[in-house]
């Protein structure tokens, strides 16, 4: 059985430092598994956030040797036996402890989206929606709130200034996927502009880079969100995209 | 005035949860008027609701017209072994359309059938395709939908925040004691009406699908607080777990697979499932390969394949086969959908679990075949409550969701959680603050009761060099797994019950070190509680149901007992101690009793 160091971040908002931990990691094991024998074995109180160690809750973000990415879908194997691997907290967010940070930026962030208004129902009371016009919102749905893309983002990595008018591009695709909804009908477009800050992206794609599911934040959100800024001085282009939903904008 | 002491907050209802039946209950609540509290030990939009994979059940008919309320009902019923509380199992059939249909209005995106409507899916037990879903990743729609739509609404969110136990006053409830995770410090809940919407118990056994979460605390503080358990026995593996590799043994494999064509089969090749066709559901069972296979595209004229039996009777197939030496190299069996649907179809239809294959065990399920095998999943019982109210013994407190038991019986079908928490959700939130407004007054909490939790809390930290609490929850995972896994006798059941024993004089002393912030050594002893209260009412509950019925399966009685299946096994606290009781479960009108006689 191959044995790890792992350099596993200690501490709180007062100050800590990293300290080396030497593990077995058997057949199979993931990141998170060699976190947990740590904790069981070595460090009782060692702090770290999971719940379903199968990349569905987006609990478990650290960045693992500089990289911002989830505990649990980090296969030992990746490493050479005998690295040290450092994990530390994802650094955009205040420490709590160890591994674990205060990420209540994002809530208050989700919190100011401007939600669903319905267009009215089918003469039936229901709604129909064809499948092609929901693929690219239902992308952005997969979501799993890890807050990786928010924690690389360099527009509040390192400029807490910014926070303030900022969402972030977790909320870019928030936002995208209500105004590709093919049952919404409210125009989001000061909203996006001013208070979430969409023009401060400067589409770098380090956001997309990093995120565990996959989805196209920049290429699929954020830049229809600023083509839509762009021409939606117009309110009859603002109709006619509403109207399209999420289809697929032809090249 | 000790309250004063502790960080308190005031209202009306209280939330204990907040995976689908705690979001439900608390926009329920919240649109009644009353003043809402919404508490989870996660952060918001982590629970457990977050992982479900297949999808939603509800009879909308938008695939098979012929689908209504009466044939879910009856496959419900039937699913559990004709033990679930009838009327919970119609409320549940009557109202998930509408639930579902609310959560389109609320900005879910389910798969579309061609003329645009939801699309349905097949699973297990159901005649007709009827699980909404989106993809394999419904839970995480579902949870975010109820999470986006309960921020916009009159609620107050405390995340990261473990209740330790109920306060009482008299007869009735009337608050909370518990921690916030991240600083240690207490806090006081005062509310006249309390909605328990924990979740289950998976982490009682040492591989289940479970997060750390389900630890039976919402259980074990309405066992203590006077409310009634039942079915605890009939708790439900299921039949496909991840095998391998070790670390992430346990972990979920939808039976989506099996609804969208995959097939289970043994070392040998054989599609064993044919040889594990139950009596009782021998009637609308395929018993050839050619039927089953023509089921998925014709249902009218064919019958349903038999790798979609309930639960139960597949996960002792699947332990049968691999008792007999026909398993997989990793003690499982093979689930195949490779060989039987286009690579394209399987990634469109199941994209979760090719990347969770993929990503954890180097395996393409769209050219090679799973191995699984059962793994403890959900709760089938729980707390007793009222059908219609979802109110529980004790006045002012509600359960919904996967903490309350009735409506599953012995054995859940899949698709049918997500349909119950947001029924039962939504009536809980709004029988608990209909109690509230015709209560009126206001709550006190008593001094004494509140000290009593914050000593019991800080005990294990004025012990440090005692027990380290990850040892005894290892030992009592390997105890249920060994002991009251899928098949059960008396004498290992009995042996349980005493390890069970020692396992609470041990915590008594366990000790931690490190503080109060964010440790989770503090949190997994205070955790160990409620692991060892629920394990003790399973195996206690088990014992007393000499006989076989949905998930829970005794050796020494193989066979059902009509006698026992007219009663649940109810788990009380008398003076301290748990107390087991069979009483007869609720007569079916006659008219609902008329859908079990018809033919098929
Ligand atoms: C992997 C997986 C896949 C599944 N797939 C399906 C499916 O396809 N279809 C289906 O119908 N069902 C499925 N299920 C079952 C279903 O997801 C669960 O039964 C259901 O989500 C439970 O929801 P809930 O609201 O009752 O509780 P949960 O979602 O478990 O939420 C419990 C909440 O209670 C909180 N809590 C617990 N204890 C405390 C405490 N002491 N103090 C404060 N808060 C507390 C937690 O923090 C959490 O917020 C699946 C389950 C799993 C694990
Ligand atoms: S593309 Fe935009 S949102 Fe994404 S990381 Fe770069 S600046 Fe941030
Ligand atoms: S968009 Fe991707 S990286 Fe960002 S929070 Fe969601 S899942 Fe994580
Ligand atoms: S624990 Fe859920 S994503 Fe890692």
């Amino acid at each position: 059985m191959p044995t790890f160091t792992v350099r596993v971040f200690r501490g709180t908002a007062k100050g800590g430092d990293f300290q080396d931990y030497r593990v077995e990691s058997d057949e199979g094991m993931v990141l998170l598994d060699v976190v947990h024998r740590v904790q069981a074995t070595q460090a009782n109180d060692l702090a770290v956030r999971w719940n379903c160690k199968a990349g569905k809750c987006g609990s478990c973000s650290a960045e693992v040797n500089g990289k911002p990415r989830l505990m649990c879908m980090t296969r030992m194997n990746l490493f050479q036996p005998d690295e040290t691997i450092t994990i530390a907290p994802i650094r955009t967010f205040p420490l709590i402890r160890d591994l674990v940070t205060d990420v209540s930026y994002n809530y208050e962030k989700a919190k100011q989206i401007p939600p669903l208004r319905l267009k009215p129902p089918e003469p039936d009371g229901t709604y129909r929606m064809m499948q092609d016009d929901i693929d690219r919102a239902q992308e952005f749905h997969k979501c799993i709130e890890c807050f990786l893309c928010q924690t690389v983002c360099h527009v509040v990595r390192d400029h807490e200034e910014n926070k303030k008018a900022f969402a972030g591009p977790r909320y870019f695709i928030k936002i995208a996927g209500l105004e590709m909804h093919p049952l919404d009908t409210l125009n989001r477009t000061p909203f996006y502009r001013d208070a979430a800050g969409v023009g401060l992206c400067n589409i770098t794609k380090c956001c997309t880079e990093v995120c565990p599911e996959h989805i196209h934040i920049t290429d699929n959100g954020i830049i229809p969100l600023k083509e839509r800024m762009a021409d939606e001085v117009d309110p009859i282009v603002w109709l006619l995209r509403k109207f399209r939903g999420g289809r697929k904008e032809p090249a | 005035m000790a309250t004063t002491q502790y960080e308190t907050h005031e209202h009306d209802v209280i939330i204990i949860g907040a995976g689908g039946a705690g979001l439900r209950a608390a926009v329920e609540a919240a649109a009644q008027g009353v003043s809402v509290g919404l508490i989870c030990k996660s952060l918001l939009g982590k629970a457990h609701t977050v992982m479900a994979e297949g999808g939603i059940a509800a009879a909308m008919g938008n695939v098979y017209p012929e689908d209504n309320w009466r044939v879910h009902f009856r496959d419900t019923m039937r699913g559990g072994k004709m033990l679930n509380n009838w009327r919970m199992a119609q409320i549940h059939a009557q109202e998930s359309p509408e639930r579902v249909l609310e959560l389109e209005r609320w900005g879910a995106l389910f798969d579309r059938t061609k003329d645009g409507r939801i699309l349905q899916r097949d699973f297990g037990g159901h005649r007709y395709a009827r699980l909404a879903h989106v993809g394999d990743r419904t839970g995480l729609e579902m949870i975010r939908t109820l999470q986006y739509h309960a921020i916009h609404q009159t609620i107050d969110v405390y995340m990261e925040c473990t209740i330790t136990r109920l306060l009482k006053d008299g007869e009735r409830v009337c608050g909370a004691f518990g921690y916030w995770r991240n600083t240690g410090k207490f806090v006081v809940f005062k509310a006249k009406a309390i909605v328990l919407a924990t979740g289950g118990m998976g982490k009682c056994w040492k591989f289940c699908t479970n997060s750390w979460e389900g630890t039976g605390d919402g259980v074990t503080l309405a066992l203590d607080a006077g409310a009634e358990l039942i079915d605890m026995e009939c708790y439900q593996f299921h039949p496909t777990g991840m095998v391998w590799p070790v670390s992430v043994r346990g972990i979920l494999v939808t039976e989506g697979v099996r609804g969208d064509g995959g097939t289970l089969k043994n070392s040998k090749g054989e599609r064993f499932m044919f040889k594990y066709i139950p009596e009782f559901f021998k009637a609308e069972t395929a018993d050839t390969e050619a039927e089953a296979d023509r089921w998925y595209e014709d249902k009218k004229n064919n019958r349903r394949t038999p790798d979609l039996l309930p639960r139960d009777e597949v996960a002792r197939a699947i332990n049968s086969e691999v008792k007999a030496g026909r398993g997989s190299p990793h003690g499982g069996v093979f689930l195949d959908i490779a060989s039987r649907r286009p690579a394209d179809y399987i990634r469109k239809r199941l994209p979760s679990m090719c990347h969770q294959f993929k990503e954890l065990a180097d395996v393409d399920i769209t050219k090679e075949p799973m191995e699984v095998g059962p793994t403890a999943h959900y709760m089938n019982g729980g707390v007793r409550v009222d059908a219609d109210t979802a109110g529980t013994a004790v006045p002012g407190l509600f359960a919904a969701g996967e903490v309350a038991g009735g409506l599953h019986g012995a054995n859940r079908l899949g698709g049918n959680s997500l349909s119950d928490l947001v029924v039962f959700g939504r009536r809980a939130g709004l029988y608990a603050a209909l109690y509230v407004k015709n209560l009126g007054g206001t709550v006190t909490v008593d001094a004494g009761q509140l000290e009593a939790c914050a000593r019991e809390a800080l005990a294990p930290l004025e012990r440090p060099g005692g027990e380290n609490p990850y040892a005894i929850q290892t030992e009592l995972q390997e105890t249920m797994q060994a002991l009251v896994g899928i098949i059960r006798t008396e004498s290992e059941l009995r042996e349980a019950v005493v390890r069970i024993e020692q396992y609470k004089q041990r915590l008594q002393k366990v000790g931690v070190t490190g503080g109060r912030e964010y440790n989770p050594g503090w949190h997994t002893a205070l955790d160990l509680y409620a692991l060892l209260t629920v394990s003790e009412a399973v195996a206690r509950a088990a014992l007393d149901r000499k006989e076989s019925r949905g998930g829970h399966t005794r050796d020494d009685h193989p066979k059902p007992d009509p006698k026992l299946g007219a009663v649940n096994v109810v788990v009380r606290r008398r003076q301290g101690e748990m107390a087991t009781a069979l009483e007869a479960i609720p007569a079916m009108p006659a008219d609902l009793k008329g859908l079990f006689e018809e033919k098929k």
